[in-house]
């Protein structure tokens, strides 16, 4: 093309349209404008109030009033103190049994859902069927378990009417048991949704090739979806684990209050009106889960996902 | 590869799903270290009969035998057959080297050794330079040289490949099926190619299985499908031919060998509807008696020394020997 020729052509393009020439000269007005809304509202209320709660967390307080001056006080008495390490600890072990068990039954649900239901209508009946459960509110669906799992509960009427045992069971309720029980009920489905989602990006094809390859069901599980799903199992991860982490609620309700959870221990502060107490422990809580994250994110790579 | 060159034949052999029938009591005969394509449109039942010989379908009656021994009833890894995908299936997680060592690691085979057979097998297609790379990070033609290594390395004695040139453009298409013809010819196995392309399979087959309607059309050495199809579907699917209906029957004749003459000196006169021009050739489109079209292919010399216009009057000519009687 001669330069008239671009020059004409370009001018024709031009043309129709001003509007698109101003807005080309000034592009990072533009660009700010349209992220504007969402940088507002994270900054709002996202940023801020973490920037508040991390200023907090470095005052003092007495039984009568909170004094705004630097100290590294509720630090010192957080590090210093066994209970935090114990409640922590409590706090892992929870989430890490809870991942175990939503891991092995999202795993499997997903894997029904993906590779046994051959009708995609089938597939999004029985995924509606799972998420019924979530048309009612978290704290009814766990309040739900204390009818039944009480001393004389439906469980424990139902098992002693069959001889299985002679004494009501006392672990059944108000126990780690069913504070256990309650997370994974509540939530197993984050860790289903995104390892479906992840399956059904899976070739069939592929699974074919691995039979024509002469590898056997368990084999294919190993070495062809387990590796494949990796993105949506971190996924899950990260929804389950942040969630057992920051509850305090299923932990105090299920637990009768005899087991404790940093979340307890934070909402205990606030119910003492310590809460630059209860900041610093927000802070750590919140670095202790950030770094798990951190850590998981090393190991796979979920960017393909979002 | 193989000392022992095997022969594959299918005998009835019938794929239903639910009332409909895939494919209808197909009974054919693979000659050893041959290169069948298994050629039609699709739907009709090329593919279903492939991944039946390879066992990711199952058999609704009838048998596939392999070696004399009925495989019907094998899962697809003890048929001694390998299947190539269409889009290739590599495993995307795993690198060029894993993807074809794939089925060692599934038998039990140790890493070393897997290592050196992998590399072997790399070396047959080329590849070796690329051995680790993820499958994301190679063009579709290496993509493919891959999915064949990774279905060769099983020692399979008949290799299926299902539309393998499908995902490539027209020119790597071309290079490609050199490539694979050429690898035929090295390891002396056989190998079943389902394609819808008449040119490829014109190419590449010792033999062509032309289907239709979930049954076989014709088979037979691939001269003889193009130059004596047996019914109307073949002649018009194989293409370069012309229906014509005389008063003896219908027949099939190539666009080649009608030539076109002076209005009332050939055997049959006809109408120019449309002139086209191909580089060699110029297609010659007319309107015979009765409504019906003939296509002349005329070498483009030849046309323009003697150019004819859409409207004009030619006569239309053939040698009779060229024409085939149609029994369909």
């Amino acid at each position: 093309m001669n330069p008239s020729a671009a020059r004409l052509s370009s001018r024709r393009r031009a043309a129709p349209f001003p509007e698109s020439v101003a807005m080309q000269s000034r592009p990072n007005l533009a660009g700010w404008l349209m992220v504007s809304p969402l940088a507002l509202v994270l900054a709002v209320f996202l940023v801020a109030p973490i920037v508040l709660i991390a200023v907090v967390s470095f005052w003092t307080a007495t039984e009568f009033s909170i004094v705004p001056a630097f100290s590294w006080e509720n630090y010192d008495f957080l590090f210093g103190s066994s209970v935090t390490y114990r409640v922590f600890l409590n706090t892992f072990k929870y989430a890490a049994i809870v991942w175990a068990l939503t891991f092995l039954i999202g795993f499997t649900v997903a894997y029904y859902l993906a590779f046994h239901i051959r009708t995609q209508t089938w597939q999004i009946a029985l995924f509606l069927l799972c998420t019924i459960p979530f048309w009612t509110s978290n704290i009814i669906r766990m309040i739900s378990w204390i009818p039944f799992l009480g001393r004389n509960g439906i469980a424990n009427s139902a098992l002693l009417s069959w001889g299985v045992i002679d004494a009501p069971l006392e672990w059944l309720l108000f126990s780690d048991f069913a504070v256990i029980l309650a997370f994974v009920h509540l939530y197993t489905l984050f860790m289903v949704v995104p390892i479906f989602n992840t399956m059904m990006r899976i070739d069939k094809p592929l699974i074919e090739a691995a039979r024509d390859a002469g590898a056997s069901g368990p084999q294919i599980l190993w070495n062809v979806i387990l590796p494949l799903t990796k993105p949506g199992i971190m996924i899950g991860t990260i929804f389950v684990v942040t969630l057992v982490m920051g509850d305090f609620i299923t932990v105090r309700f299920m637990s009768g209050s005899q087991s404790a959870n940093v979340g307890r221990l934070i909402s205990n502060d606030i119910a003492l009106l310590q809460y630059p107490s209860a900041s610093a422990t927000a802070i750590v809580l919140l670095a202790t889960v950030l770094l798990t994250i951190g850590i998981l994110l090393r190991f796979v790579d979920i960017r393909k996902e979002l | 590869m193989n000392t022992v060159i095997q022969d594959l034949e299918l005998v009835s052999v019938t794929k239903r799903y639910g009332t409909t029938v895939a494919v209808d009591a197909v009974s054919h005969h693979f000659r050893p270290a041959s290169y069948t394509c298994l050629l039609g449109p699709s739907g009709c039942g090329k593919s279903s009969t492939l991944r039946m010989i390879a066992g990711h379908e199952s058999v609704s009656d009838g048998s596939i035998l392999l070696a004399h021994r009925d495989i019907s009833h094998l899962p697809p890894a003890k048929r001694g057959t390998a299947m190539m995908f269409q889009n290739y299936a590599l495993f995307p997680h795993l690198s060029v080297a894993d993807n074809v060592a794939f089925s060692l690691k599934m038998k039990g085979v140790d890493a070393t050794d897997r290592r050196a057979k992998a590399a072997e097998m790399l070396d047959l297609v080329d590849l070796t330079a690329l051995a680790d790379r993820l499958p994301a990070q190679l063009s579709g033609g290496q993509q493919q040289r891959v999915a064949l290594a990774r279905a060769l390395i099983t020692r399979p004695q008949v290799l299926l490949l299902d539309e393998p040139l499908s995902a490539l453009d027209p020119f790597l298409r071309v290079r490609m099926r050199t490539e694979l013809r050429n690898l035929q010819k090295e390891l002396g196995i056989s190998f079943v190619h389902v394609t819808h392309g008449q040119d490829e399979a014109l190419a590449l087959a010792d033999e062509i299985v032309v289907m239709n309607n979930a049954v076989i059309e014709q088979a037979g050495p691939a001269r003889e499908v193009f130059n004596a199809p047996r019914t109307r579907f073949v002649a018009q699917f194989m293409g370069g031919h012309n229906v014509i209906a005389l008063p003896q029957g219908h027949y099939a004749i190539r666009s080649d060998a009608v030539q076109v003459t002076g209005p009332d000196a050939g055997q049959m006169d006809a109408h120019v509807t449309a002139i086209e021009y191909q580089g060699t050739h110029v297609s010659v489109l007319s309107r015979i008696a009765g409504d019906q079209e003939v296509t002349a292919l005329v070498p483009d010399a030849a046309f323009f020394d003697a150019p004819h216009h859409p409207g004009d009057r030619i006569g239309l000519t053939w040698d009779d020997r060229n024409l085939h009687k149609l029994t369909a």
